[in-house]
């Protein structure tokens, strides 16, 4: 397996988990207050149009000549890439809340038991779209980095594989637990995987743009290690900056 | 009409997100490097830190609004 397969493998799985981890939230807290059967229906639904999507983008790529779908797929790895990156270094430096899973969960139930009951087709409705919605959301983000990931490199069922570990991981783990998963580090899974979604874009958009990169695949890793050190400097800069600006005895 | 706003602010969230300095430079680096390519020159060396340089500037600009 190459460097690039590897990694590839790894930003699928992660992005999955870290996503299907907020996802699984929202499953839980609907599922307990609202019953299960609308609301594993609702997250069935989501998963056939999420698979489908795969399905059908995914071939239709390749009729794409690599070098326009490389320079396509780099710039909006970049672009969705950055946003995780950035939101990543400011919650890190103390500039943006953490996601809190245990108060999403508590939020959710609070919701579900709040909300009217409306029957349609047979199903609670407020279960089964929320928590369609939930999985569709979460897993479009999924979705779209498994078929740039799989696309550019020509490795869809590679990236498709690591997503899928990443869901049954998961959902094994939230039965197991029976709630939110609160301890899985989010922020650190999203920084990296953040990292690597920027990195790949980089590499690939230019690719796509005409360059041809010294020591090819080694350059990714060389990007991959610059992005990951400024990164670094960045959450170090900013937190000091919020420290200094902290009015004094703001500590105690 | 509403449908078609709401499905184009979820499209403009997913890929331009909160930045759309971000979005723009990011379009203009990489029009800059197929430039510099096509016309000779092997400009693998731009992209990474004009990547670098925006996101430097992004959460430095996030950072001091908060």
């Amino acid at each position: 397996m190459s460097t690039s397969e590897v990694l590839i493998l790894l930003g699928a799985f992660s992005a999955s988990a870290v996503e299907m981890v907020e996802a699984l939230t929202i499953v839980l807290g609907v599922g307990v207050v609202r019953g299960w059967r609308s609301t594993l229906i609702g997250v069935g639904a989501a998963a056939i149009v999420l698979a489908a999507l795969v399905a059908a983008l995914g071939p239709a790529l390749t009729y794409v000549p690599i070098s326009t779908l490389r320079l396509i797929v780099g710039a909006l790895l970049l672009a969705f890439g950055m946003q995780w990156l950035r939101k990543a270094i400011l919650r890190s430096s103390g500039h943006k809340a953490m996601h809190d899973e245990d108060e999403a969960f508590r939020r959710e139930r609070t919701e579900a038991a709040a909300a009217g009951r409306e029957e349609k087709a047979g199903l609670d409705w407020y279960a089964f779209t929320v928590s369609f919605k939930g999985v569709l959301l979460e897993g479009l983000e999924v979705v779209f980095i498994v078929i740039s990931f799989g696309s550019a490199q020509g490795r869809l069922g590679l990236a498709a594989a690591g997503a899928a570990a990443a869901v049954v991981l998961v959902t094994v783990a939230g039965v197991l637990i029976r709630g939110p998963l609160e301890r899985v580090p989010e922020n650190t899974i999203k920084f990296a995987v953040g990292l690597l979604l920027t990195s790949f874009g980089c590499f690939w958009g230019a690719e796509g743009a005409g360059v041809d990169w010294p020591g090819d695949e080694l350059s990714l890793l060389a990007v991959l290690g610059f992005l990951g050190l400024l990164s670094f400097v960045l959450v170090r800069v900013l937190r000091r900056q919020r420290l200094a600006l902290r009015p004094s005895g703001a500590e105690a | 009409m509403k449908y078609l706003q709401a499905f184009g602010r979820f499209w403009w969230d997913f890929i331009v997100g909160d930045d759309w300095r971000v979005a723009a430079g990011l379009a203009v680096a990489l029009g800059l490097t197929a430039a510099l390519t096509h016309s000779g020159v092997n400009a693998w060396w731009l992209m990474p830190p004009a990547v670098g340089a925006l996101l430097a500037g992004s959460v430095w600009r996030a950072a001091s609004r908060d």
